[in-house]
């Protein structure tokens, strides 16, 4: 097992590339959960579970089933062009079916979370990761390792960003133009702007 | 159907990005060169049409409590045929608008009006009404890219092939422009200055309404 490339895989996945920061994907339930920092966390930790989940399943389902030369033939077409329909049902159905064991094991985790369970199914994060990790030709274990720690990225951002606006909220005065959804956005990128600062970080 | 006011909704008053803030990723992701807002606007744009007419086309055999499923189906099936289209006759854009052209699929703006406007309205509005909120997000898209190209590159018009190798026009001499807004950073700053631009302009038009109505 190469133990420097899954930390390297890790270390980009939560600093250098994040998904917030570096790559624009999940800005909606970043922006739209991140007013308090109770709720910004059970948004992080669902959404890493399931872009963990997501990104295991769907690399099993595009290997063996859309991509498996022992169905279609070596460098004979094959079902790659299914690979987005089929990603986003499997996340869907995943979303569901965390919200169904969720209303029946945890019942307490599962109210707190309300409305933004279902709403994961159009994260572009989870998405996202799902199709990178095509793109990156990343075996099993690699996607699982980008898809945990991409959500962990998403988790930190999403953490760091609500505490500065709980603050920001009750002592701003701002002009009226900015006022809400602007003015988090500014702060936003300023919070990107530090986070520029990883880019130089390498591991080999 | 009243056309001229679905006009004026999905330009200005409705606008899918300045004013019901949804489709943000893609938007300030890709808007660092001219041709990759065009294309992706135009690539929106298409979907949207397609998907709100085929959706409210069967919104009377949708049942209800998977219609979220059946219209994730819908518009995923247009996005597919649109990324292997763009693959094969615009390989360029296809390949600088990379993991953003199959996100479309959960682009708020597109299941957005098929939940809020398709689902209710009839084949021939929905249309229209895609048809505009596509301009609306296309005309947002294009704004995002003069700005940050001339700010952060000092060309505009950049990544047209016919146009000087795709570099654009050069306005600023080279170096002189604020890297950064080019960067994600830019991206957040000016998509904010623009939202800003727009809630002031609405609430004038609102206070100019009120006084007129006053007199």
């Amino acid at each position: 097992m190469d133990f420097a490339g899954l930390f390297s895989i890790a270390l980009g996945a939560i600093l250098v590339n994040n998904f917030i920061f570096a790559q624009f994907l999940g800005i909606c339930p970043f922006m739209g959960v991140s007013k308090k920092v109770d709720t910004a966390l059970g948004m992080g930790l669902a959404v890493t579970f399931v872009m963990g989940l997501a990104s295991a399943v769907c690399w099993l389902i595009n290997e063996f089933l859309l991509v498996n030369p022992a169905i279609y033939g070596e460098g004979k077409p094959n079902l790659a062009f299914m690979q987005t329909i089929a990603f986003i049902l499997v996340i869907a159905s995943l979303v569901q079916f965390v919200e169904m064991f969720l209303k029946k094991n945890v019942p307490s985790l599962y109210q707190a979370l309300g409305i933004y369970l279902p709403l994961i199914t159009t994260n572009c994060a989870v998405l996202g990761v799902v199709l990178l990790n095509v793109q990156n030709n990343y075996n099993f274990i690699e996607s699982v390792v980008y898809g945990i720690t991409g959500g962990l990225g998403f988790l930190l951002a999403i953490f760091l960003f609500a505490s500065v606006r709980e603050r920001l909220d009750a002592t701003m005065d701002c002009p009226k133009a900015f006022e809400g959804f602007p003015i988090a956005l500014v702060t936003a990128g300023l919070i990107a702007l530090a986070f520029m600062g990883f880019s130089g970080l390498k591991v080999f | 159907m009243d056309i001229k006011k679905q006009f004026k909704e999905g330009l200005v008053t409705q606008n899918p990005v300045l004013v019901q803030l949804l489709g943000m990723c893609s938007t300030m992701a890709i808007t660092t060169v001219f041709f990759n807002g065009v294309g992706m606007g135009l690539a929106v744009l298409i979907i949207l049409t397609c998907s709100n007419i085929v959706i409210s086309a069967l919104r009377k055999i949708i049942p209800d409590k998977i219609r979220i499923a059946c219209f994730i189906v819908v518009i995923a099936s247009f996005v597919t045929i649109v990324d292997l289209l763009l693959q094969a006759f615009v390989p360029a854009l296809a390949d600088s608008l990379g993991v953003f052209i199959p996100l479309i699929v959960v682009n708020c703006i597109i299941l957005g009006r098929a939940e809020g406007f398709c689902y209710k309205n009839g084949v021939a509005a929905s249309a229209v009404d895609g048809i505009f909120q596509g301009i609306g997000y296309t005309w947002v898209l294009i704004v995002m890219c003069l700005v940050r190209e001339f700010l952060g590159n000092g060309t505009i018009l950049g990544g047209l092939s016919f146009l000087n190798d795709g570099n654009g026009i050069r306005i600023l001499p080279e170096g002189v422009g604020a890297l950064g807004i080019s960067l994600p950073v830019g991206g957040f700053l000016v998509l904010a200055a623009l939202i800003a631009f727009m809630q002031w302009a609405l609430a004038r038009a609102e206070k100019n309404k009120t006084e007129e109505v006053a007199k």
